[in-house]
């Protein structure tokens, strides 16, 4: 009996819409809390080819919800980790690993590889970049985003509807990550899960897309409501005319007289201004260590303060750095205002 | 006049509380209540805050009694 044939059986399906998801390609970018869910069941659908990108490590602290991922598999690539559970789940679908994050350089050559993008990213920066450059390959996209027990759903850029710029004209620095607020596994399952419902319904043409429409789920509270969205047209021929518009949000830190370094990669947001804010990613700490002040106390930040204690242990142990504190708690704890 | 206003994410957590009725006097667009519900609260970003009357993503309106206003901040997890 057919792999799928309990989903041909269904007349929004049926051979010719097997076919279509055969032939389907769909990049999930972000294998996290959305995507893990999300890329199994379009795995279990039979979608032709799945981008996986991510270049994040599995951690501990994922698996409650990252519910791909297992204990043996904590510090490797989380992108080569999904490729090998979900070929495992379904030999007949292609994966194609990404273990870099998408950047306004490789967007829209990787997207235009792609019929469908759907987002399990956790930051601002790349749902606009995914936004943008979607509106430029002409492809539709499917958003989710978590804020601890509820979530908001809608597909953007879809047959020329709404875009996420159309809800959100503005990037804004209050990035606040599940890492920082806590989370329950089953939301982003919840929402990842009506992810790939979506991605199926687009690529079958079945059913009604949820374009036009930000669908909000409070799961403590077990409500849902729609609210319609409208196109800004400004918002879309501004990308189109200008291409990806990259979202630099800066900030100011609260001691401006005080040494500060940023060892977070050159990507993640915000950036602080100032002269006294080195940045220098973990990867080149060994190459550049010697920018770093030795004479005067620096206080070293990343995103969560958990980075920045393994880079404080290295410039120690390595290096003879004995003047670095840690920013316990991370960059959110010494930004002004 | 009597309308309703739904606050969501981080705006219902400054404002400890998921929903009120508030009485007004006089005209007040969609985008001045908003300025009137966020303007005692701990948020860093509110022009990021968006309105919607009535489930239509709209902050030009003028209210009218019986509305249902909610207050929405972007999301980012994942």
């Amino acid at each position: 009996m057919s792999k799928y044939d309990r989903q041909i059986k269904l007349t929004e399906v049926g051979p010719e819409g097997q076919k279509k998801l055969r032939s389907a390609k769909v990049l999930v970018v972000g294998v996290g809390g959305l995507g893990c869910p999300a890329t199994m069941y379009l795995t279990g659908a039979g979608v032709g080819k799945i981008g996986l990108m991510d270049h994040d490590k599995v951690d501990m602290s994922n698996l409650h919800r990252q519910v791909l991922f297992q204990e043996p598999d904590v510090g490797r690539s989380k992108a080569v980790v999904a490729k090998e559970r979900l070929e495992k789940q379904n030999s007949e679908v292609q994966f194609e690993v990404f273990e870099e994050p998408l950047t306004i350089e490789n967007a829209e050559n990787i997207i235009n590889q792609y019929d469908v993008v759907l987002d399990g990213t956790d930051n601002f920066e790349t749902k606009y970049l995914i936004n943008d450059a979607c509106i430029l390959a002409n492809k539709p996209w499917v958003f989710a985003s978590i804020y601890k027990h509820e979530g908001q759903l809608s597909v953007f850029n879809y047959e020329d509807g709404p875009t996420y710029r159309c809800v959100f004209p503005k990037s804004t620095r209050q990035n606040i990550s599940c890492e920082a607020t806590g989370v329950l596994g089953v939301l982003p399952g919840i929402l990842g899960t009506l992810q790939a419902a979506e991605v199926l319904k687009i690529i079958l043409g079945a059913g009604e897309v949820l374009s036009g429409k930000l669908k909000l789920i409070n799961m403590m509270r077990a409500s849902e409501q729609t609210i319609k969205i409208n196109k800004r047209p400004e918002e879309v021929e501004k990308i189109r005319q200008n291409g990806i518009a990259p979202v630099y949000i800066d900030c100011d830190l609260k001691n401006k007289e005080q040494w500060y370094l940023d060892v977070r990669e050159v990507f993640e947001q915000p950036k602080p201004k100032g002269k006294k804010v080195l940045s220098i990613p973990m990867g080149d700490l060994t190459s550049r260590y010697r920018e770093i002040p030795n004479n005067q106390e620096v206080f070293v930040f990343c995103q969560s303060g958990k980075r920045s204690r393994n880079a404080i242990e290295i410039l120690k142990n390595e290096f003879g750095f004995h003047n670095l504190k840690n920013v316990e708690g991370g960059i959110e704890t010494i930004i002004d205002g | 006049m009597k309308v309703t206003v739904k606050y969501f994410g981080l705006v219902a957590e400054a404002a400890e509380k998921s929903e009120e009725v508030l009485e007004l006097n006089g005209e007040l667009t969609a985008m001045e209540l908003k300025s009137q519900c966020l303007n005692s609260l701990a948020i860093a970003d509110k022009e990021s805050v968006q309105i919607a009357v009535n489930q239509n993503l709209d902050d030009t309106i003028t209210l009218k009694d019986g509305d249902e206003v909610a207050l929405l901040p972007p999301f980012a997890g994942g």
